[in-house]
């Protein structure tokens, strides 16, 4: 009995009338834990009821606590028939488990119902009181604490990384049960809703086993999705990086946690820790591999006889047990490869080049796509060479992946198990007998981590980072099945096994042996799902890690000659004589000692350290491909085919606009693939840059077919001055002017000045290749332009040719990306490069769109052009609607994708928008500065800041356009009298209050931000983790203003459960904010929608950043204190 | 291809102030875009008019699902589901309870009831006010008189408190609330030229001294009805005018304290008998409900009217009415100085207020 729960139901205020007679309510609320129920007594005829309850106490195991919501229904009494429901509460209790955290949850909920929305507002007073529980069979984790945060949590320092943990359970979804049909709708979601929150928290608990197995106690950059997969169930997964964090005591390490970058947590402080440099016990893997050369697979052709050391895909033989899907994908043909296409990818660091000399062009790829896993290898369309490697590569892996099966003995999933209590039985992930996983699980944990060196991180302290390879993605597609299939539990788990090894032999290929900014998702239609996994490939530091956590074994020549942090990453992880994918290096133009990659591509943040030049920009590459309609196998074979051809035209769509804008660098590069009937749509989106280590990027050249042409000619002449224009206006909007020397712009590129171009590249590099690119490139914008072939092309990456329109229409759309306007930047990622001065102002904001193709005979271009004008739009729409907080940059602009039927194409934007000092945005810190101690640039950049102090600010400030409203501080005095309601006097109210934006008010002003920080403000608790998942379904949706009155107001209504749960926490701000899944579904005939939202992050107390002790030593650069605009309205 | 849905929910609600106004004022989402191209918003930052027609729609969305809370201002402060900074909320509450002085100039004085909304559309084309924003007026009106009429304690701090009002517009509010309670006659065309500033000086003025909660703050009802002790003893001010003595002394003494002081003293001499039973008669007959309705009417028809015709300057009626009230303190046989003060201050304010163009 190791927890008791107690909650007490104090009082109810704006519920609805419930009685029409008397236009009041009889309201009681019941408080349900487990299989116990309590009731207050019912508050008649009142619309405001004040119940004072007693204690209501549960008693039970922490296991459940972790599990179960405290559930809070309110409903109408009535004599004669049955009570009516009002709405409920659910209170995830998991916050209150973790001493560090919450101690209490106090505070106004909103009561929610699925068909009428927030009704009223609930005051609920809850507590637990935790008895130590020192039973080793436990299968409790509690006190683990979990952040979304993808990097060290501020006010924490990581005394150790653990790497990487996943999870999965799976459940019939509750809509697609038989009982569905005769229940309400309400019942229908509130069961779903309950069913997800059980599976969420039964989920979290078994990660944190995990991370206790581990010796870990805290999960960082913790993930965790939802695959809605209709008849088949309901999957809910999550990953994440286990790690041990120490906390820093607040007091005296103000410096650590208040960076304005979220990155630099806990330094130097880490590095201290117990660290082992030591070599760790090899396993059979390391064996294999070094019994071969650490061969990259684009190296196979010629050394195919030596076994890879990692399987990019199941063995034949357990794919033959694991038949229920893969089998069904077979194509019905001689070859007994297996159809389950991997068109897995390296989005080479560089060009999306391939030196091949067989070129097959995407129209006649699909030859190579009737094969096995074919394009796995790198971006481009299946190459004949590839094609017969496949082959020789399956069948060497089905013999790496045996002994590597034999190796990790139990496995790593801690997927078997069969019996269990009747609830647990709805679950795959049965949890196994306790003993089972103790014996297991230790080996099998560590074998996990150490299988997966995965790192769901983006940010990480100096000096983490090592080297940067590039992105890997592996992408598979897959037929949904029932999962309750008894002999198959662990379908889902193999899928993701599976993807997970092909990252792995991906990062291996780049000379990498850790990912790091690794995420999974799932596009789902029907009965297809496209599984995508992507990462960078990474080496890190082996100091943080645990011991056998990361491969060292041929990278250890890496760490002997430290890098400067400023450029170190960039330079290459691999062999530059055995690269594995052609890719032309440099010497470093930062510290001109290490090669570097002409492009680099990565999924996580720019490390703070890192030198930039000029400032980074939003860079989208949209795509739309139409697809048959079909069913099972045809239909999945086709998708497969598909995915590669639109992988490579992303990648060549990010790398001309990278061009474009005169960058070289890539940060935060996320692609979505999602499907739908009768169409695949993909969406990348990724922060361009000028790495100043980086060499300058070429020009972009246009090339035509017919040069007799002279009208041709001269319409190629016209869109070549048309893009040297762009690249000239947009190195001035972003600010590129990189040091002189390395100047290369596009005219000097192009050989237009040769001299001066050898001179100049040739002076810092001696390096013949070098020279010779350029005479190359010198050759291809003169007259042999005709006979340039896609290879060229493709080589250099900045030849584009015309040869029909499509081509024509694609240079176009590379010239249509409307510049942001004046005053506006915008990155996906945390913050923007070159923009060092955040002000207060932060309005975070989702935006969902959803476009009806009317159409029935669109074409590819067509839809492209749609599909590109629809996120234009929205981007522009954003900036207008902000445009009272110029100067300011939209920050994490998180784009999603779905195809929820068919001719629909969804957009849901989650972004914020923050302020900042305009005035000083060219200022970069030094970069000696950055070099001696980069934990301290970021110290003086505090500004007196109004986190929450609207209020106060808005006193001050001359009300705009009204000049008779001068009344805020009335308003305020006089609402407060209105406020006694509130029964909780001030003086036991939590500490929230007495840090609350607005004195007189009853409601805590919550920020909110998709990032890990909010600018002028140190957070000094972390409150525990937000996952909440809500359904919300309407058979009157003309009334409730249609589909978009119906979603404004339940986005909104998620939006303020939030902010009451944030707020009963004691906290007043929730950071790592992102809307996991956003599926909206309609039927305006019937006149109803349902839309389910999933939402998560990571509730904090912040403060405003007061005792700021000016920092001398950075004085020169410039950077004071400003005084917050208001620019949040 | 059309957008089916498009939507953009900020953490803290975004309103822009402009779009606010173009919705009270009752605009159409197309019409407003046109006002706001053509105020130039879309240059400001490069918008089109797809941008701007998704602009609006937002906003107006969220202005309606503001709506109910604004109905009770109250609520807004507390609600959880729009994060709105106090001050906007402030803004938003008081231009939702502004009105158009045009319309309510209409509408002053009219019992509020489904008869008169349903006049709304003729009122709307006389005043230019489009009926979105009538009807908006209306049920403000309605609401606030619904609400303070069961409520104790002083009507102006009664509206400000339920609906969070400066006090300029409270006392609007009071004066509509006082006017609509007592049904005064405010359309006849001989009180077409007042506005309704005017009307709520008086309005205020009368709230303030005539009714129970002018002298005893603590009874029902106290502020929208007439003090009916008070209308009562007015009667007794008859005397002025049918005790033949007393009026000739009042005529003499106002005549000798006017004498030479301004040009009108002849036109104030010959007229003033006719004037002081104007003004008693109006005192003496507030008794009839009928009569309170024609206060208004009253004061022009037997006063001002008379006196504008003679051409009185604004500072020959101001030195009248002084003369007029202080001198009946003198006269010896008048025994009801304390109602005659209580009449006539709010009397001269009123009619100081209504003398004019």
């Amino acid at each position: 009995m190791p927890g008791k729960l107690k909650a007490r139901i104090v009082a109810g205020r704006h519920l609805p009338v419930m009685d029409r007679a008397s236009d009041l309510t009889d309201a009681f609320v019941e408080v349900k834990f487990g299989n116990t129920t309590f009731k207050t007594d019912v508050c008649p005829k009142s619309l405001n009821p004040q119940w004072n309850s007693e204690w209501f106490k549960f008693e039970v195991d922490d296991e459940d606590l972790q599990d179960e919501p405290l559930q809070v229904t309110v409903l109408d009494h009535d004599t004669y028939s049955a009570n009516d429901a009002i709405g409920k509460v659910y209170i995830d209790i998991d916050p209150l488990l973790c001493s560090e955290a919450a101690s209490v949850i106090s505070g106004w909920f909103p009561i929610y119902d699925t068909i009428h929305g927030i009704r009223g507002e609930i005051n609920v007073l809850v507590k637990v009181e935790l008895f130590n529980d020192l039973n080793r069979f436990r299968q409790s984790s509690c006190g683990v604490k979990f952040f979304c945060t993808t990097s060290i949590p501020r006010c924490y320092r990581a005394a150790m990384v653990h790497g990487f943990v996943e999870e999965l359970v799976v459940n019939e979804d509750p809509e697609y049960q038989w009982i569905d049909r005769i229940r309400t709708p309400r019942a229908s979601n509130e069961a779903r809703q309950r069913l997800i929150s059980l599976m969420s928290g039964e989920l979290q608990r078994k990660i944190g086993l995990k991370v206790l197995e581990m010796g870990g106690n805290a999960v960082v950059g913790y993930l965790q999705c939802f695959d809605l997969e209709g008849e088949s169930g309901l999957v809910v997964r999550a990953i994440g990086t286990a790690c041990t964090l120490d906390k820093l005591s607040s007091g005296s390490a103000p410096n650590t946690n208040t960076h304005m970058h979220p990155n630099t947590a806990p330094a130097s402080n880490a590095c201290n820790s117990p660290s082992k440099d030591g070599k760790e016990p090899v396993f059979g893997e390391d064996l294999l591999s070094s019994s071969g050369p650490p061969t990259p697979f684009r190296a196979l052709p010629t050394s195919s006889s030596s076994p890879p050391p990692f399987s990019p895909s199941k063995p034949c033989s357990r794919q033959s047990s694991s038949s229920d899907t893969d089998l069904s994908l077979t194509p019905k043909t001689e070859k007994a490869q297996p159809v389950r296409r991997r068109p897995g990818i390296f989005l080479c660091p560089s060009s999306p080049t391939l030196s091949t000399d067989t070129l097959s062009l995407p129209g006649s790829g699909s030859v190579g796509c009737g094969h096995g896993s074919a394009p796995r290898a790198t971006t481009p369309p299946p190459l004949s060479s590839i094609r017969s490697d496949s082959a020789l590569l399956r069948k060497s892996v089905s013999f790496t992946e045996d002994l590597l099966l034999a190796a990790s003995g139990m496995g790593s999933g801690g997927s078997a198990g069969k019996e269990a209590g009747p609830l647990k039985t709805l679950l795959r992930q049965q949890t196994q007998t306790a003993l089972e996983q103790r014996g297991a699980s230790s080996s099998g944990l560590l074998l996990n981590a150490r299988e997966f060196p995965f790192f769901t991180l983006t940010s990480f302290p100096p000096g983490f980072l090592v080297h940067v390879g590039g992105v890997v993605s592996a992408r598979s597609v897959k037929l949904l099945d029932r999962i309750h299939n008894p002999d198959e539990p662990e379908t889902r788990d193999a899928w993701w096994e599976e993807i997970r090894q092909e990252i792995k032999s991906h990062a291996k290929a780049l000379g990498c042996h850790a990912v790091v900014g690794y995420s999974e998702s799932t596009s789902i239609c029907e009965e297809v799902c496209i599984l995508s996994a992507s990462g960078t490939a990474a080496i890190l530091n082996p100091r943080y890690m645990r011991e056998g956590c990361l491969d060292m074994g041929i990278t250890d020549h890496r760490f002997e000659e430290p890098s400067p942090p400023s450029c170190g990453f960039c330079h290459i992880p691999y062999d530059e004589l055995n690269m594995p994918f052609p890719a032309q290096l440099t010497y470093c133009y930062h510290c001109r000692r290490q090669k570097v990659p002409d492009v680099l591509f990565t999924t996580i943040d720019l490390p703070p350290e890192a030198a930039v030049t000029g400032k980074g920009c939003l860079i989208q590459a949209r795509l739309c491909r139409l697809k048959k309609k079909a069913q099972g196998e045809v239909n999945a074979t086709a998708i497969s085919n598909l995915l590669p051809f639109m992988e490579y035209e992303l990648h060549t769509q990010l790398m001309n606009k990278l061009k474009l804008r005169s960058m070289n660098a890539l940060f935060g590069l996320h692609i979505q693939i999602s499907v739908g009937e009768n169409m695949l749509l993909g969406l990348a989106s990724a922060t361009g840059v000028y790495l100043t280590a980086l060499p300058a990027p070429g020009g972009i050249q246009i090339a035509g077919k017919t040069p007799g042409d002279l009208s041709n000619e001269q319409h190629i002449l016209t869109i070549q001055k048309r893009i040297n224009d762009t690249i000239a206006k947009n190195k001035e909007l972003y600010q590129i002017n990189p040091p002189k020397l390395f100047a290369l712009d596009p005219e000097v590129f192009c050989g237009i000045n040769m001299e001066l171009t050898e001179e100049v590249v040739g002076s810092p590099i001696p390096d013949p290749r070098q020279r010779s690119r350029l005479f190359r490139s010198h050759s291809e914008s003169s007259d042999e332009v005709s006979e340039l072939d896609l290879s060229h092309g493709k080589k250099d990456a900045f030849v584009l040719e015309i040869d029909d329109t499509d081509a024509v229409e694609d240079i176009h759309s590379l010239l249509t990306d409307a510049p942001t306007p004046t005053g506006f930047y915008s990155c996906n990622t945390e913050v923007m490069p070159g923009i060092y001065n955040w002000t207060s102002g932060v309005q975070m904001f989702t935006s969902v769109r959803v476009l009806r193709l009317s159409n029935a005979n669109l074409t590819n271009q067509g839809l492209n052009k749609i599909f590109t004008d629809l996120c234009e739009n929205l981007l522009k729409s954003f900036y207008f609607k902000l445009r009272s907080m110029i100067p300011c940059c939209l920050c994490r602009l998180n784009f999603t994708v779905a195809v929820p039927e068919e001719e629909l194409i969804q957009v849901a934007v989650t972004a914020v928008a923050m302020t900042f000092d305009k005035d000083q945005t060219q200022e970069k810190p030094a970069e000696k500065a950055i070099t001696k101690g980069c934990s301290e640039t970021e110290d003086q950049l505090q500004f007196p800041l109004e986190l929450c102090a609207d209020a106060s600010s808005a006193n001050n400030q001359p009300s705009s356009k009204i000049s008779g409203v001068p009344e805020t501080t009335n308003v305020s005095s006089r609402v407060s009298s209105l406020d006694r309601s509130s029964p909780l006097p001030e003086g036991r109210s939590r500490s929230l209050r007495s840090n609350r934006s607005f004195a007189g008010g009853s409601v805590t002003v919550v920020k909110m931000t998709p990032l890990s920080f909010l600018p002028g403000t140190r957070i000094i608790k972390y409150l525990g983790i937000i996952n909440m998942f809500f359904i919300r379904e309407t058979s009157s949706l003309r009334e409730e203003g249609g589909v978009s009155g119906f979603l404004h107001s339940f986005i909104a209504e998620v939006f303020a459960m939030v902010r009451a749960h944030v707020a009963a926490l004691g906290g007043n701000a929730v950071v790592s904010y992102s809307m996991k899944e956003c599926v909206f579904m309609e039927n305006p005939n019937k006149n109803q929608a349902q839309c389910l939202i999933n939402v998560s992050g990571d509730a904090v107390i912040c403060v405003r950043e007061t005792d700021q002790e000016p920092i001398p030593s950075m004085t020169n650069i410039g950077q004071t204190c400003t005084s917050g605009t208001d620019g949040a309205t | 291809m059309a957008v089916e849905l498009d939507v953009f929910v900020g953490n803290t609600t975004i309103m822009d102030e402009e779009v606010y106004q173009l919705w009270l004022d009752g605009y159409t989402v197309n019409d407003a875009v046109k006002v706001r191209m053509e105020g130039g918003v879309m240059e400001e930052c490069e918008a089109s008019a797809d941008v701007l027609l998704s602009d609006t729609m937002d906003q107006y969305r969220t202005f309606q699902m503001c709506e109910r809370l604004l109905h009770s201002p109250a609520k807004l402060a507390n609600q959880l589901l729009f994060q709105i900074p106090p001050n906007r909320q402030a803004i938003l509450i008081e231009r939702y309870y502004a009105f158009d002085d045009a319309f309510v100039r209409e509408v002053l004085g009219k019992k509020l009831s489904k008869g008169t909304k349903k006049d709304l559309d003729d009122i709307g084309a006389k005043t230019g006010v489009t009926l979105k924003s009538c009807r908006r007026q209306f049920d403000n009106f309605k609401r606030v008189f619904k609400v303070v009429e069961e409520l104790k304690g002083p009507l102006v701090e009664n509206i400000r408190q339920h609906f969070l009002l400066s006090d300029k517009l409270a006392r609007d509010y009071a004066a509509i609330v006082f006017f609509a309670n007592n049904r005064f006659e405010t359309g006849k065309r001989k009180l077409q030229y007042l506005t309704f500033q005017d009307f709520a000086f008086c309005a205020g003025q009368l709230i303030n001294n005539w009714t129970v909660g002018a002298v005893d703050n603590m009874v029902e009802d106290m502020d929208v009805d007439l003090d009916k002790e008070f209308l009562q003893e007015l009667k007794e001010l008859k005397i002025l005018i049918t005790d033949k003595d007393l009026l000739d002394q009042h005529k003499s003494l106002v005549c000798t304290a006017l004498r030479g002081k301004t040009k009108a003293f002849n036109e104030m001499e010959a007229n003033f008998k006719n004037l002081s039973r104007g003004l008693i008669n109006i005192a003496a007959k507030l008794t009839n409900t009928k009569d309170v309705r024609d206060f208004f009417i009253d004061l022009v028809e037997k006063f001002i009217e008379p006196c504008r015709s003679d051409r009185w300057t604004a500072a020959d009626m101001k030195l009248y009415l002084t003369h007029y009230t202080n001198s009946a303190h003198i006269l010896d046989t008048f025994k009801h100085q304390v109602v005659w003060d209580r009449y006539m201050g709010v009397i001269k304010s009123c009619i100081f207020k209504m003398y004019h163009d």
